[in-house]
């Protein structure tokens, strides 16, 4: 006997409603592929490339809270804003968020939310714009790790002679969000 | 971090026994009010689910809330064909008496006497509560009133 969809949908919705849940999630379909992306009442708190619903939800908990659940439409103003900017009609997401990341990461990631659309910065320069010139390295990790891909751009972060280095979804949705937004031609 | 007590995340949680726990609480409820209960079943397990303080006895855990609502569900809203429910002397219902009484035994034979004096439940439910067989859910509930006996005389 299995939970039919209407009952289920039913009960993930009453869930939402009830504001017992630490973070609601939802799948979305994106040119760059299916994006997993997680909110909590504050804020959005984590998008991954990687389809795996189960490490997601592992993973967020850890950081979040383990009353994690997946609600359709959940995160609706979040998709509406990135289906905008995929159809290249926004250049800025308006989300708040709702990190909970360690300080020295937050500060990186404030200061990476400000590189502008269409733009690219090196590691060198965020660290030496959060008072750390050393922290090159660091500032990698802090990109490595970024919570929030796409909306938090480190796509824009590239090495200090201009090679793209990585990306937490792979070299070619880097390459593919550049192009769209016109910094590589 | 002990990986086998982990928490698991409620979505994970859910996935794995609502089925299950749908199938209970329609051998209790019935196919027609099966639905509400198993809405309310994992409303409570959701809202209590943040003071969790490990993942073992998950399921157990999970059906003795099951079992709660059904109860809360035949209380009140009777039918004709309700089991009669299992009631204290005192009136005090059985499973809220066993709750107390039992918080010292060993877990699963805790849940197995709950289960079986307090919700009534079949020994096959308890041993699918407990993912053991029908003769383990007998042994340990027999064990845990033998043990509750026991405490009780000294």
């Amino acid at each position: 006997m299995t939970v039919s969809n209407e009952l289920d949908r039913r009960f993930r919705a009453a869930a939402a409603a009830s504001g017992d849940l630490d973070v609601h999630y939802d799948l979305l379909d994106t040119p760059v592929g299916p994006l997993l992306v997680g909110a909590t009442d504050r804020g959005l708190c984590r998008i991954w490339f990687d389809p795996e619903p189960e490490r997601f939800a592992a993973d967020v908990a850890r950081t979040h809270g383990a009353r994690v659940l997946r609600v359709a439409g959940s995160v609706d103003d979040a998709r509406r804003q990135l289906d905008e900017y995929f159809e290249q009609r926004r250049q800025d997401f308006d989300l708040d968020v709702d990190l909970r990341v360690a300080p020295f990461h937050e500060r990186v990631l404030a200061e990476l939310r400000r590189v502008p659309y269409g733009r690219l910065t090196t590691y060198g320069t965020l660290a030496a714009q959060v008072d750390a010139p050393r922290a090159a390295r660091a500032v990698g990790t802090v990109m490595n790790r970024n919570p929030l891909p796409i909306v938090l751009p480190c796509h824009r972060v590239v090495g200090a002679n201009g090679s793209l280095t990585g990306y937490g979804g792979g070299l070619p949705r880097k390459e593919q969000l550049l192009r769209l937004e016109g910094a590589l031609i | 971090m002990n990986a086998v007590a982990a928490i698991p995340p409620f979505e994970t949680m859910y996935q794995t026994h609502r089925d299950e726990i749908l199938a209970f609480l329609r051998r209790r409820l019935g196919r027609d009010r099966a639905d509400d209960a198993f809405q309310e079943t994992f409303l409570r397990a959701l809202r209590a689910y943040g003071r969790l303080e490990h993942g073992l006895h998950l399921r157990a855990w999970l059906y003795t809330i099951a079992g709660r609502v059904a109860l809360d569900e035949l209380r009140h809203r009777p039918t004709q064909s309700n089991p009669p429910e299992p009631a204290h002397e005192d009136g005090r219902p059985a499973y809220a008496e066993l709750e107390h009484l039992s918080a010292a035994l060993p877990p699963t034979e805790r849940a197995a006497v709950v289960l079986r004096y307090g919700y009534d439940l079949a020994y096959s439910d308890i041993a699918l509560a407990l993912g053991s067989t029908e003769d383990a859910a007998r042994q340990a509930a027999s064990s845990g009133v033998r043990r509750l006996r026991r405490k009780e005389l000294r």
